[in-house]
């Protein structure tokens, strides 16, 4: 038995200061060491206090992952102990609000938990594509760094990486997870399906709307596969300001079937960005709970067999890609209007899980606010949305793939790239324009959307509007 | 230290060069051959004169059950196709070659870390870890923390927990595995020289002492000639060179 943990005590290096968190499974001190000036954190398994596997292979797991993990959605990893010596992880310190302190305030407007949920999505999808899938998301493993709406993923211990051993695969007889927020097939001991996080979501979004908790919090595991087939109360019926929109979504990330939720966390963060675009279903107008007998015949069906595991995050994130299409609604040619349409298909049908947002760039003046009605008296924004909708007509995909927007804005390709950042896009197509003239005052659209996107771009170019025009300098 | 392991080279001279190169630049301090030096290949003199040449310079090597048969004689079980490789890789070697060949010993263990070439519980009997059930009765027959085998030509990783629970991985080349000191961790780099899931790569893996990270490689080699020498030598063509498929196209 090791004798407890003091301040002033030096581990591996590092002086303990002062505790700040002591629970069962660890202890959380804040720690410093001379040659490195950022605020560390040290988390220390409670191995001592009694035998406790779990805790043991947590630890040995969040030893693995976050090492690997880097972005501004997860601590930096520091230094780790193994268990021959006091086992431990230091990590940056990061100052900022738990999301759990935001249960007590629930339910919260619905304006503030869009942003909540859309924050954590990104999160989400930022590990996401780095191989790991969470599988413990709980508002306590959500931090919002101070002063900022981003989310902090903390608690690795339950995770999972493609492309590294499971530790936990058949190490334990029981679900591993955290009660309420334990996805379905998680109870099922399936691992490997990053849609497990946005279950969670749902959950952490459903407290949030209702103050209440879906599933309640069961502590047997016939309690905890009762999510299999029993659906929750809707929130709409527990909070009659909860919007249509919100129920659809959160709704949705509870479906018992995996293949029902949103694809990827970049989609819910989407959705919630943009609830004027969500696809309504009978799930928004649900406002009571299924009746017994459908209840009963999901239990004897047994959904859970139905279950299809999913093998790899990052590859089904490579099938469920968000594609921007940037259109000038002025300056496209038909020609070039149809060889765009051509791309955008090419793509959207090679990936069926794929959603297309559709948009185009409303100018504003630098300087002055611009007149919001034009001469003929028509609001521009909405002329600009139904031309758009007009021009995606013929591309003929079902509404629930497609988006639309129209970005007002003073510098097109500033707002392009802009929109693709911050709605997580993985590919933008745009046209490359043909007449240089109008070009060469106001520069390359396309050209500064390949400079600086975040993602893959395609630039689609008409047949004879090639390099020698495209190459002319830009005044 | 960075320590390269290389399995069933089986007298591919081209799929050793490249993984011999490759791990130079990758930083190896260190090459362990986990035996199948020769048998099926057209370069057995080459192979066994780097081997030679590393081991003399500090690097080390276990006994294969291909070697074996070369020095002694081919067990009546092996296959045909086995069999006429190794009289005819016999007739290709030296003295000096067997002598060195004859001298390998069946395992070697270094501080934590076990090397064998088909299993800890019985080296000699060259039984493979085929599963978990194999993995297990191999490591609970060392008391070393890392056992680093080859005779299986596929890449494989497995690993126990305190309570004897063992786990299988597929590992994917390219990415660095923590091998956790909390759990004990069998390893097969896959074979340099004959791969036998049908692609065409030269398999090695590296593992780094200070991090414990293991690092599992697949590269791209001139199979081509190998397939040229080993026909020309009247070898029978070996699996390894019938697939048209290539490095890479399994994923």
């Amino acid at each position: 038995m090791n004798a407890p943990n003091e301040s002033g005590m030096l581990i591996d290096g590092f002086r303990l200061k002062r505790i700040i968190h002591r629970g069962n499974m660890s202890e959380l001190w804040i720690v410093t060491r001379g040659d490195i000036s950022m605020p560390l954190v040290m988390k220390m398994p409670m191995v001592t206090r009694g035998y406790d596997p779990a805790a043991i292979v947590a630890f040995e797991v969040e030893q693995m992952i976050l090492p690997v993990l880097s972005g501004i959605h997860v601590p930096r990893f520091v230094a780790a102990g193994d268990l021959a010596g006091q086992p431990h992880i230091v990590m940056e310190f990061i100052p900022g609000i738990s999301l759990r302190t935001r249960l007590a305030d629930a339910p919260l407007p619905c304006a503030q938990l869009a942003a909540i949920g859309g924050a954590v999505a990104d999160a989400l999808h930022d590990v996401h594509t780095q191989h790991v899938i969470h599988l413990d998301l709980k508002p306590s493993s959500v931090l919002f760094r101070e002063g900022t709406q981003q989310a902090v993923l903390l608690d690795f211990g339950l995770s999972r990486h493609d492309r590294l051993p499971d530790l936990l695969s058949e190490e334990f007889d029981l679900p591993i997870g955290t009660a309420p927020y334990i996805a379905p097939e998680q109870t099922l001991h399936i691992r490997n399906d990053l849609r497990s996080d946005l279950f969670a979501l749902g959950v952490t979004l459903y407290h949030l709307t209702t103050g209440e908790r879906p599933y309640g919090n069961p502590t047997t595991v016939l309690g905890l596969r009762r999510r299999l087939y029993r659906d929750p109360v809707p929130p709409r019926a527990l909070n009659a300001s909860c919007p249509a929109w919100l129920q659809e979504v959160i709704l949705r990330c509870l479906e018992v079937n995996p293949a029902e939720r949103y694809d990827t966390a970049a989609q819910v963060a989407f959705a919630l960005r943009h609830p004027d675009q969500i696809e309504l279903t009978a799930r928004s107008e649900r406002r009571s709970r299924d009746s017994l007998y459908k209840v009963a015949r999901r239990w004897v069906r047994g959904v859970a067999t139905e279950l299809d595991a999913q093998q790899s995050a990052r590859e089904d994130l490579l099938r469920a890609p968000i594609v921007l299409l940037a259109i000038d609604l002025a300056q496209e040619s038909d020609q070039l209007s149809d060889m765009l349409r051509a791309s955008v298909l090419q793509l959207l049908n090679a990936n069926p899980k794929s959603r297309l947002a559709c948009a185009t760039v409303l100018k504003t003046s630098r300087i002055a606010m611009d007149a919001e009605v034009d001469a003929a008296g028509q609001n521009l924004h909405l002329k600009h949305l139904i031309a758009l909708r007009h021009w995606a007509q013929r591309l003929a995909m079902p509404a629930q793939r497609v988006t639309y927007h129209v970005l007002e804005a003073p510098d097109a390709a500033a707002a392009i790239v802009h929109f693709a950042q911050s709605n997580l896009v993985d590919h933008i197509i745009i046209g490359a324009r043909g007449s240089s003239k109008l070009r060469r005052y106001l520069g390359s659209v396309s050209s500064q959307v390949v400079a600086e996107a975040p993602c893959s771009v395609t630039v689609v170019r008409l047949p004879g509007h090639g390099s020698a025009e495209e190459s002319m300098p830009d005044c | 230290m960075k320590i390269a392991l290389l399995a069933d080279i089986h007298a591919n001279r081209e799929a050793l060069a490249a993984c011999l190169q490759h791990a130079q630049a990758a930083g190896a301090e260190r090459f362990v051959f986990l035996g199948d030096i020769v048998g099926y290949g057209a370069d057995p003199a080459w192979v066994v004169d780097c081997v030679m040449e590393h081991v003399q310079r500090g690097s080390a090597a276990v006994l294969g059950n291909h070697d074996a048969a070369v020095v002694h004689a081919a067990p009546a079980t092996m296959a045909r196709a086995a069999r006429e490789a190794i009289e005819w890789t016999r007739a290709q070697l030296t003295p000096r070659h067997l002598g060195f060949l004859t001298s390998l010993p069946a395992t070697l263990s270094e501080s934590d870390v076990l090397y064998v070439h088909a299993n800890a519980w019985a080296p000699r009997a060259w039984e493979y870890v085929l599963s978990s059930t194999e993995a297990r009765q191999s490591l609970l027959a060392t008391p070393c923390a890392y056992t680093f085998c080859g005779h299986v030509h596929e890449p494989a990783l497995y690993h126990m927990n305190r309570n004897a629970q063992v786990s299988g991985f597929l590992p994917v080349p390219g990415t660095a595995i923590p091998l956790g000191r909390q759990r004990r961790w069998l390893a097969i780099p896959g074979s340099v020289g004959q791969p036998r899931d049908g692609v065409l790569a030269a398999r090695y893996a590296l593992f780094d002492t200070a991090s414990t990270a293991l690092t599992y490689f697949e590269l791209p080699y001139d199979y081509q000639a190998a397939l040229a020498k080993t026909l020309a030598a009247g070898l029978p063509p070996n699996i390894m060179l019938k697939s048209p498929r290539l490095a890479g196209d399994r994923r």
